[in-house]
């Protein structure tokens, strides 16, 4: 059984259990933390630095996804800096790649989206890339769209971590990085493809979407990929 | 040698020059009607899946994104090669009649209005809606409830008023329900009561404009537009006809597969628009015209009784066709009158309420054309795609673009018989922006096109003497 540990988020004494992290701590006492890479029952990345948070005598910003709780721990997840921060990391996945919502098939029921409502983003200050990028239709159910990606890798998680099947990678570094599928084929050609979906629901945009969907159609279920990982035992 | 520029043209959708060359002698040389946007929908949506393209287009515009939407959707359902369920059918064109009273209420109250009510001559300051609000406060409460009637009708359908995402490729997303048929019904006679009122005061002030109906662009063309297999109007459905400039038909239920062998696209040096002829007869001289005047002259009746009795009033006031520009604006209320009948007879047909209102399928062709009549004339979404269903090519050709040719016709006669050099006077240079206002052009949709861009540089002198000219 592993140790109840006492730590303070916002000024708030919560206890939790040693392993656990940050996130897990301050949703299980009921804390908001802001996550877009994060999905209950994946391995946590830490990739899309929404959920960074303070930490008493750390210089620094620490993700709660992945940075494990300690006992006497001082954490404050909101502050001026933090929403800077934030409203900045969201800005810049914005500018990154094409995400034209007015025409999206995730329109209303996207996570970025939704997450820029609530973080209150009106506009973006910086200048858009408009990165010229391929959608990936060789799919007979799904589609790809580089352009709505944000690269939290929760298709690579899932279709390695639940489905087993470990379909998607991440190819190229920084800017230049995409997923791909087995060593870089066209999603239709791939073998290892199980045609499960649990990619497409995964995923927090339209980047992943069923095919034949029109504008605001998909909805996605990820909940059932929550549900299936504790199931199943896997993930944090 | 003098020249006068128009610019912006106000009062239309979307941005316009007009540039008029007098010659020595005071008199009109030459007129330009120029596009002065682009928008580039063409070369942007390559590689998109291509169910995406009704909700991509209808972003062409903002008063008719129902036009693109249907159009592009018949496309994708050519490309599908599915037949859409009979409610589907019925609500698209519902959707379609109510964007037909809105779109015209728009373009006859806010936008053409403030010339007839306020006079051609009247100061400009003041010559627009709000002018129309201050002295005529019961026309301007007409135009906004007719408009707001049909806009309520595409918003209790499709859950927005713009740009809604309810016509999907293979139909609509969501059946009408009984409490929203009875709703649209019960405010019916209402909006009825305004159109026959508009048209009384219409035609009383008709009379004041004999001089426009002469000159406004009654320049004889050809015409274009859908019909029925008996000659009836359709607006979302039916074969292209062309009609000659004294009435006779020269083609007939031309299938929207076909339209290319009829239609061609000549691309202009000094315009982002480009200028659609009728093939057999050629550029230049290929002149057709589309719209509400159009689709009067080309079909042997509306269909529906109220409509049919205006046309026929019509009919032995100006006999058809009539040629004149300035009755665009007759046209369009009969459009409207039409427009309310058939939304009370698509209500009253009982497979409207069907639940079954989406078919669906893979790509199945490579290729769809879809052709319906948007407000302004005929429109035609063209696609090819690649065996997964992505974008490769598209050719839109719409309303306005049909009518280029024309409209720069009708400038030129406008600008002749009104526009004198030795004396300039704001209301005649009003009426050549009123003429180009009569056809309710909206050149943000018809800019959409990419490729061959005309770009021309002048370099003039203080006397307006061409010292230098750069062209592409």
């Amino acid at each position: 059984m592993p140790k109840k540990l006492q730590l303070r988020i916002d000024g708030e004494m919560v206890s939790a259990l040693e392993g656990q992290t940050i996130l897990q701590a301050a949703r299980n006492s009921g804390k908001y933390i802001p996550t877009l890479c994060y999905l209950d029952g994946l391995t946590p990345v830490g990739g899309c630095r929404l959920c960074m948070v303070e930490v008493s005598g750390i210089d620094r910003l620490v993700p709660a996804c992945t940075t494990p709780i300690q006992d006497g721990m001082s954490v404050s997840t909101t502050s001026a800096k933090l929403t800077r921060y934030r409203k900045i990391m969201l800005e810049l996945l914005f500018i990154e790649r094409n995400h034209i919502c007015a025409v999206c098939v995730s329109n209303g029921h996207c996570e970025l989206q939704a997450m820029a409502s609530q973080m209150g983003i009106t506009n973006v200050r910086f200048s858009y890339n408009y990165p010229k990028l391929s959608v990936d239709q060789s799919h007979s159910r799904y589609v790809l769209d580089h352009n709505r990606c944000i690269l939290c890798t929760r298709c690579v998680r899932v279709c390695a971590e639940l489905e087993g099947a470990h379909v998607w990678e991440v190819t190229s570094r920084g800017i230049h990085a995409r997923v791909q599928s087995d060593l870089n084929q066209k999603w239709g050609e791939s073998r290892g493809c199980t045609n499960c979906g649990k990619c497409v629901q995964a995923c927090p945009t339209g980047a992943l979407a069923e095919k034949g969907w029109a504008v605001e159609e998909m909805i996605k279920r990820n909940d059932n990929i929550t549900v299936l990982a504790h199931r199943k035992g896997a993930g944090a | 040698m003098k020249r006068i520029t128009i610019e912006p043209v106000s009062r239309i959708e979307g941005h316009a020059k007009i540039t008029i060359q007098l010659a020595d002698d005071g008199h009109v040389a030459k007129t330009d009607f120029q596009v002065t946007q682009v928008r580039g929908f063409e070369k942007f949506t390559e590689g998109r899946p291509f169910y995406e393209m009704p909700g991509i287009t209808s972003r062409i515009c903002g008063i008719c994104p129902v036009s693109h939407a249907l159009a592009s959707a018949k496309a994708c359902e050519a490309i599908m090669a599915v037949r859409i369920p009979p409610a589907a059918r019925n609500l698209r064109e519902l959707l379609h009649c109510a964007q037909y009273v809105q779109s015209h209420a728009l373009s006859f109250f806010y936008l053409s209005a403030p010339d007839f009510l306020l006079g051609m001559d009247s100061d400009p300051a003041s010559r627009n809606v709000l002018g129309i609000i201050r002295k005529h406060p019961d026309v301007a409460r007409d135009g906004i409830e007719l408009r707001k009637f049909g806009l309520q009708i595409i918003e209790s359908l499709a859950r927005e008023r713009v740009h809604a995402s309810w016509v999907v490729p293979g139909g609509v997303n969501a059946p009408i329900t009984p409490q929203t048929r009875d709703r649209i019904l019960g405010e019916l006679p209402e909006a009825k009561a305004i159109a026959h009122r508009t048209f009384k005061f219409f035609k009383a002030v008709l009379d004041d404009y004999t001089d426009e109906i002469s000159h406004f662009g009654s320049n004889p063309t050809m015409y274009a537009g859908l019909v029925d297999q008996k000659g009836s109007l359709q607006l979302y459905e039916g074969a292209l006809r062309f009609r000659s400039s004294i009435g006779e038909i020269i083609e007939d239920q031309i299938p929207a597969e076909e339209y290319s062998q009829w239609i061609a696209e000549a691309t202009l040096r000094d315009s982002y628009l480009k200028a659609p002829y009728f093939k057999p007869v050629g550029f230049p001289d290929g002149v057709y015209r589309v719209g509400p005047l159009a689709r009067l002259n080309v079909i042997e009746n509306y269909g529906t009784p109220a409509a049919d009795a205006e046309r026929k009033e019509f009919a032995q006031r100006f006999g058809v066709p009539a040629h004149s520009s300035f009755l665009y604006h007759y046209a369009r209320l009969i459009e409207i009158v039409y427009a309310l009948e058939r939304i009370e007879m698509l209500l009253g047909d009982s497979r409207t309420l069907d639940e079954h209102v989406r078919a669906k399928a893979g790509v199945n062709a490579l290729e769809g054309v879809g052709v319906i009549e948007a407000p302004r004339g005929t429109l035609i979404h063209h696609y090819k795609v690649d065996e997964q269903g992505a974008m490769k090519w598209t050719n839109l050709i719409v309303a306005t673009g049909h009518n280029n040719l024309a409209i720069g016709k009708s400038v030129q006669q406008v600008a002749e018989h009104f526009v004198k050099g030795d004396k300039l006077e704001e209301g005649a240079l009003n009426r050549v922006s009123a003429v180009v206002r009569a056809y309710d052009p909206c050149l943000s949709c018809s800019t959409h096109a990419s490729g061959q861009v005309a770009v021309r540089l002048r370099l003039v002198d203080s006397r307006g003497e061409l010292l230098d000219e750069v062209s592409n």
